[in-house]
This record gives structure tokens, C-alpha cells and sequence, in this order.
């Protein structure tokens, strides 16, 4: 049976006891092992749950339960061993004074023997390209460089649940790419739960479930291919539909007869190929 | 304004051990009044180049014109402020740049420095809140308030409100989400036209740098890689990608289309309507043969 790594129970917050609920009686789980990605617009409270996970926030009413443990001010010193996180400016996570020794800190924090350090902080530099950085200062690195640190200063910890928070939203697309091709490695390697919060429709694509958020709400809970097919109801709460998605649509209404929802160009063209040499 | 860089090299820290070129003998010309995108890998030198633009920075080497400011190492314009008055620069998340007591006064900062009189200020207040979206209400509210995409729309006022005729955007739409990106992309768009703005959009987005763009200027390791039309530009998908950059979805797309049925369908800007008919043409055409 898979694990609960992750579990909400009728969680709602807000900020401060006046204030409007961010989050409104949300509940959810996360399994060992699964790739969920959480989207929704501006303010729609997807951040918010990132913060409730690993204890930046608690919540007023409802429970959270990470690998069996409540969440309470007590617990989150334990919890935060298993909950790595990366956020979307990467100025605000830099301490060490050079590369390596930004992705040595959190190893230091957890007590892990140097020799072990070494060799996670060439394997998890070279994991994120930065392998020629070892020695360079954090400020001289440009922004999407110093996110791939962070990234790596995180995995060196070996957490079960890896959190992205837009942490790919200021890279490059190449960049992007390859954080994700290397986040999807890492997870298919290691026992790690991964969740992304994110706009970008291919990170949520690669996903196994997606979690969408609108006005505190869990709006819906579906594997992509269903999330894609709602077009419109996307769209009015601000969000994006993919590029191949409209494209069906739009094959469709020029009486091409596609057969699925594709999630990629290989479905798509694969879908055409038959329609192709059907005829 | 026309804006010229003749053989312009940047060097960080020059004559200290931490020297380092970040912009070297790039040479280009923006004409005024065109919307120009400027597109790079992460440590390209977009951002170096953006700082010569209002003379943050100024060339080590080379010369930057825009207009009639010239900015060389031995010339700097006597007038900087006036210059700064007329390149305006939205930096990447201008947001965290606010600090005044309420929005009215925010947006007023920057043309009280350059010395509008209060009358004008009120009135150029007035124009821009409804141009870039913001409600008149909000105006005597504090900034701090406001929601991530209301405070960036009152930073980019601020910039606006000193009417620059030339506009510089580093990223404009970073960590918005997708109706919030178009938004603000639309208003850049309008503005662009209505005020016959010259606009320089550095973006990571090759989608935006498509729609809204008429010249594109691609940066690698400091200098100029490839440059032109977006059609141009974006239908060379290896040149592209040698410099780690991607093409637009739909360039992609038509690539992988031409692989997997050894027919082409040239890329000419067309919305993805028009795209499905080439398509349903393609699949027809040999249903008859």
C-alpha cells in the first residue's frame, strides 16, 4: 500500500484573527513517492500551503500530518528534516559564503560527516550544472545560477518531500528544463515526494496528480489529462491552457478527428500519424 | 529615440582579479519607436546591457548613443538626469521598490526628482491609474496593501509617470500568473503604441518576444548572436539551441510535425486556427493522392 507522506485535514488560515481566510477547509493527501504539482492563480493560496507544510505558518483550525507527525511548534524541528524547500527568489535563501559552502550549511545543520558532504555537494553541483561554481561567491552568480544552488543545497539533505515554490519561475527555459529533468531523476532515484507549485503547464504535465487552487479553494484534484481538458473553466480562474491542448481543439473544429486529449506534441502527432496513414 | 552600441565592452571590477567581461564589442541599433526583444541565457549580459541604457553603467570600451546622449569612457552627458527622464526602466520585480506612505505618493516620487510641479504631477496621476489598471480608489491606500500584481502595476506608474520615451522592461511579468502576465504584456503593448514609446522587453519568454516584438536581439556570452524579425529569429531552431535557448511552442511543434511526416508547414507568425488548417490540409492532401 503506499505511504501517506502528506496528509491536510480540513485546513483553513488567515493572516492575523480579522483578516479575509486564505485558505478555506482544504483537504488533501500526498503519497511516497508521487509528484503533485499545486497551481492556481494570484493569491488563489498555493504559497500558503507550502508555508503551512513546513511550519512558516500554522493553520487556525484543521490538522496537517507530514510522515505521521501533527504539525505543531513542537514537532516542526523534526519535520523540517524531511521537508526540503525552495523558494522562488533565490536571494533570500543564500548563507554561505561561497557555492560550496551554501550547500554544505544545511548538511552541517543535520550533522552529516564531511567525507558524506564532499561527495553530495559534487554530486548534487553537478545534478544542477553548477559543478564549475564550487568556489565562486553567491554574488556573482546571476539569479537562475543561484536558484540551481539552492536547489542543489536542498537535495543534499535528502529530504522525503522536496517543495518547489515557483522556484523555477526566474530561470531560462533551458534552465527550467533541465531543474526539472534533473528534480524528475532525483525522484525517480530516490524515495522523494515532490510537489511543485507553479505556473509553467509542462512542470504540471509531468506531473502524476495536479492539485488546483482558486479564491482558498481546492478547485479540483485530477491527473493532467483531465485538468487539460477543462478549457474554458480554466481559463475563468485565470489560468493557462497548454499550447497543444488548444491546438486539438482548434484540429477538431477544422474536422481533423482526434481521438484523445493529448498532454505533448509526441501524443498529438502520434494521434495524426494514425489519422494519417488511416486514409 | 534611436539607440546605437558601437563595439561596446563592459568589464566588471577592471584591473582587479575579479575582473570580468560582461558585455564584449556588441554592436546593434534599436530605431525609434520599435519594440525590440532581447533574449539570452542566464548571465548573457542582458542585464549589463540594460544599465547602459540609462548610464548605470557605462562602456569601457565603445559607445553607446541614445538619441543624443553619448556615453563613452572619456564622455558622459552633462545632463545624466535628463537622460534618466527619458529612458525609464522597469526592473525585474519593481515591486520591491516601493516605500512610500500611500500609492499617490509613490507614484509621484519619481517625477518630483525630476522637478514636475505638483499640478502636472496630479494630472499625469490621474492619466495613468486607469492606463495601467489600477483603480482610483487605491490611490490614497498604502502600497503595502495592495495585492503582488496591484503593487507591480504602481511601480510600473511610477516609472511611466515621468513619461520616458524610451521604455526598458527586464522581465516584466516574472512570478505572475498566466492572466497577470497577459494583463500586463497588453498594457506594455498599448502603451507602446498609444505613446509612441521605443520599448526594449527582456524577456525569457520567446512567446512574448513573438506576439509583441518587431525585432529580436539574441545575447550570448556577452555579445550579439543573431538578430531580426521574429520569423527570422525564431524558425532557427539550432542556432538557437546551441545557445541553450528554445524556440516558441509552435516552431516546435512545426519542426516535430516535418520530422514525423517529411512534409514542411512554414512558420510565418500564424495563430494556431490557422495552424490547424495547414494541418487538416496536410492530412486531406494525402488522403487524395
Amino acid at each position: 500500500m503506499r505511504k501517506k507522506i502528506i496528509e491536510f485535514r480540513n485546513v483553513s488560515f488567515r493572516y492575523g484573527d480579522e483578516g479575509p481566510w486564505v485558505l478555506k477547509n482544504c483537504s488533501f493527501e500526498i503519497y511516497d513517492n508521487e509528484w503533485v504539482a499545486i497551481i492556481g492563480h494570484n493569491g488563489s493560496g498555493k504559497s500558503t500551503i507550502a508555508k503551512l507544510l513546513n511550519g512558516l505558518l500554522f493553520p487556525q483550525e484543521g490538522e496537517i500530518i507530514i510522515n505521521g507527525e501533527v504539525v505543531n511548534e513542537e514537532s516542526i524541528w523534526n519535520i523540517r528534516k524531511d521537508v526540503g524547500m525552495v523558494f522562488q527568489n533565490p536571494d533570500n535563501q543564500f548563507v554561505g559564503a561561497t557555492v560550496q559552502d551554501d550547500v554544505a550549511f544545511g548538511m552541517e545543520n543535520r550533522g552529516v560527516p564531511r567525507e558524506e558532504m564532499q561527495k553530495r555537494i559534487v554530486e548534487t553541483l553537478a545534478a544542477v550544472g553548477m559543478q564549475d561554481y564550487r568556489l565562486t561567491e553567491p554574488h556573482r552568480l546571476s539569479g537562475g545560477q543561484k536558484q540551481r544552488v539552492a536547489i542543489a543545497s536542498v537535495l543534499a539533505i535528502a529530504p522525503k518531500v522536496l517543495i518547489l515554490d515557483e522556484a523555477t519561475a526566474m530561470l531560462d527555459p533551458s534552465g527550467r528544463q533541465e531543474i526539472m529533468q534533473t528534480v524528475a531523476s532525483i525522484q525517480g532515484r530516490e524515495e522523494l515526494s515532490l510537489i511543485t507549485i507553479t505556473h509553467d503547464l509542462q512542470e504540471v504535465a509531468q506531473a502524476d496528480r495536479v492539485i488546483v487552487m482558486n479564491s482558498g479553494e481546492i478547485w479540483k484534484e485530477q491527473v493532467p489529462r483531465e485538468i487539460f481538458s477543462q478549457k474554458e473553466s480554466l481559463r475563468e480562474i485565470g489560468l493557462d491552457v497548454p499550447f497543444v491542448a488548444i491546438l486539438a481543439d482548434e484540429l477538431k473544429r477544422a474536422g481533423v478527428a482526434i481521438s484523445i486529449e493529448p498532454l505533448n506534441h509526441e501524443e498529438l502527432l502520434e494521434d495524426l500519424w494514425t489519422l494519417h496513414s488511416r486514409t | 529615440m534611436d539607440i546605437t552600441f558601437e563595439n561596446v565592452t563592459y568589464i566588471y571590477q577592471q584591473n582587479t582579479p575579479f575582473a570580468h567581461k560582461a558585455i564584449n564589442d556588441l554592436s546593434f541599433q534599436i530605431k525609434s519607436g520599435s519594440f525590440v526583444a532581447i533574449i539570452g541565457h542566464t548571465g548573457s549580459g542582458k542585464s549589463t546591457l540594460i544599465q547602459h541604457l540609462n548610464g548605470l553603467a557605462i562602456p569601457t570600451e565603445g559607445k553607446v548613443s541614445i538619441g543624443g546622449y553619448h556615453l563613452t569612457k572619456e564622455e558622459k552627458p552633462k545632463d545624466m538626469k535628463e537622460l534618466r527622464s527619458k529612458v525609464g526602466v522597469v526592473f525585474q520585480y519593481p515591486e520591491h521598490q516601493l516605500f512610500e506612505e500611500t500609492v499617490a505618493k509613490d507614484i509621484a516620487f519619481g517625477p518630483q526628482n525630476f522637478g514636475v510641479s505638483e499640478a502636472e504631477i496630479k494630472t499625469r496621476i490621474k492619466e495613468i491609474t486607469p492606463a495601467v489598471g489600477l483603480d482610483e480608489t487605491l490611490l490614497e491606500r498604502s502600497p503595502f496593501d495592495l495585492s503582488g500584481g496591484q503593487m507591480r502595476r504602481v511601480a510600473i506608474a511610477g516609472v511611466l509617470a515621468v513619461k520616458p520615451d524610451v521604455l526598458v522592461l527586464d522581465e516584466p511579468t516574472a512570478g505572475l500568473d498566466p492572466r497577470g502576465q497577459k494583463e500586463i504584456m497588453d498594457m506594455f503593448y498599448k502603451l507602446h503604441q498609444e505613446q509612441e514609446l521605443t520599448t526594449i522587453l527582456v524577456t525569457h519568454s520567446m512567446e512574448d518576444a513573438l506576439k509583441y516584438a518587431d525585432h529580436v536581439l539574441i545575447l550570448n556570452k556577452g555579445t550579439k548572436y543573431m538578430e531580426g524579425s521574429p520569423e527570422e529569429v525564431f524558425s532557427q531552431k539550432e542556432a538557437l539551441q546551441r545557445v541553450q535557448l528554445d524556440v516558441p511552442e509552435m516552431v516546435q511543434f512545426l519542426n516535430e510535425f516535418q520530422e514525423k511526416f517529411g512534409t514542411a508547414i512554414t512558420f510565418k507568425k500564424q495563430s494556431i486556427k490557422e495552424l490547424a488548417e495547414a494541418i487538416q490540409q496536410q492530412i486531406k492532401g494525402a488522403e487524395s493522392t
